[in-house]
């Protein structure tokens, strides 16, 4: 009980200061769920983010796989309400006077500001997913490639995805 | 940006509805479950179909200020957005009804690719695999960073911001919330003197 109180709660703050979407939080959840808690090492951090990547839904299911691996089916449940609850609350409350507040100068400023913080956490998020998977020359080529043909193609990321399991695979990665 | 006048607590907003008649709690459910369903490493493009281009619930400017709420607050956005659309039609029931839909189908899914991995995860060729899976899902962060600093205006002034959270995160491991507490103040007020000295352009 005390596990799914913790879980909950942990994930609870996560997503409090989520600004960036789900992989922008990647580097903090590392740091909570693998060096601080000690609930997952490494090597299973990096697989569940894999099987998140690939299976559909919203990015931040990865954090339901996490709370699966720590406590079980209750500890998914737990996660994914830490995860989901607090700001949607906020939101419900909020919704009614948003467009009050939409385009004052304070939201437009913490707007602006915010975006390039989204940015380094993103970036973050790449490399600690890297350095948990502890990538050999072979991975990091990967990535490079991967991130090129994302960036200057409109091949579909599932693709990408399975050009990445067929490296892996292949024990190049 | 529209300014409606201050509204009178109605349960049911009804000012600037785009839709004829609103949708049920059995078609929110639905409606966000071909969502959930439908979108790999994010479905915010699908929602936005869904909402505006086939079943109308928002129009075009609805679904920009709400979809500017819920990126402005903190959280998971298309949660987020689901529960400020539930709401907005069926109250509390509704919102709850359309998170509901998002992640049913996701979190079955991904919670029997979680039983198969307690039960095959040790194999080598799994192993080897979600490895390879990881690194294509960093090169797919790599780009999603890139295409966003790409988008931050005055970059001179703000992408010095990116730089700093990236090195207090990933390198320095300083707890985030201390870390983003801080800088969203700081960064909002360099943006508030900026959008001051350069005549609230940006």
């Amino acid at each position: 009980m005390a596990l799914l109180a913790d879980l909950f709660f942990q994930f609870a703050i996560l997503f409090c200061v989520a600004f960036g979407g789900a992989s922008a939080l990647l580097p903090e959840m590392h740091r909570v769920v693998v060096e601080q808690k000690h609930w997952l090492d490494d090597a299973t951090f990096t697989h569940l983010y894999a099987i998140a990547q690939a299976a559909p839904g919203p990015n931040g299911l990865v954090v339901t796989l996490i709370g699966w691996e720590v406590a079980g089916l209750p500890g998914a449940l737990a996660a994914t309400l830490g995860m989901c609850l607090p700001m949607s609350i906020v939101i419900y409350l909020l919704m009614r006077h948003w467009h009050r507040f939409a385009g004052h100068p304070v939201q437009l400023a913490v707007q602006m500001g915010v975006a390039p913080l989204a940015v380094g956490l993103v970036a973050a998020g790449a490399f600690m997913i890297g350095q948990a998977a502890g990538l050999a020359w072979g991975g990091l080529v990967l990535v490079g490639l991967v991130a090129l043909l994302q960036m200057h193609t409109r091949l579909h990321p599932l693709w990408l995805i399975g050009l990445g399991a067929a490296a892996g695979l292949l024990g190049w990665v | 940006m529209p300014r409606v006048p201050a509204e009178p607590e109605t349960p049911q907003p009804a000012a600037g509805a785009f839709s004829c008649t609103p949708p049920s709690l059995k078609e929110l459910f639905l409606g966000f479950s071909s969502v959930g369903l439908s979108g790999f490493g994010g479905v915010l493009p699908f929602a936005r179909r869904m909402l505006v281009e086939e079943r109308k619930w928002l129009s075009p400017e609805d679904f920009n200020s709400l979809l500017g709420l819920c990126q402005f607050l903190p959280g998971p956005n298309v949660i987020n957005l689901s529960v400020a659309v539930g709401a907005r039609y069926r109250g509390v029931a509704g919102s709850v009804v359309a998170v509901l839909g998002l992640l049913g189908g996701p979190l079955l899914i991904v919670l029997a690719l979680g039983a198969l991995y307690s039960r095959f995860g040790d194999l080598p060729q799994v192993q080897g695999m979600l490895r390879g899976v990881a690194a294509a899902g960093c090169g797919l962060l790599v780009a999603t960073a890139w295409r966003m600093g790409l988008a931050v205006s005055a970059k001179r002034v703000f992408l010095p911001f990116a730089l700093l959270v990236f090195v207090l995160v990933a390198l320095l491991r300083w707890p985030m919330p201390v870390v983003m507490v801080g800088l969203v103040l700081l960064a909002a007020t360099v943006a508030h003197l900026y959008r001051k000295h350069h005549g609230a352009a940006g």
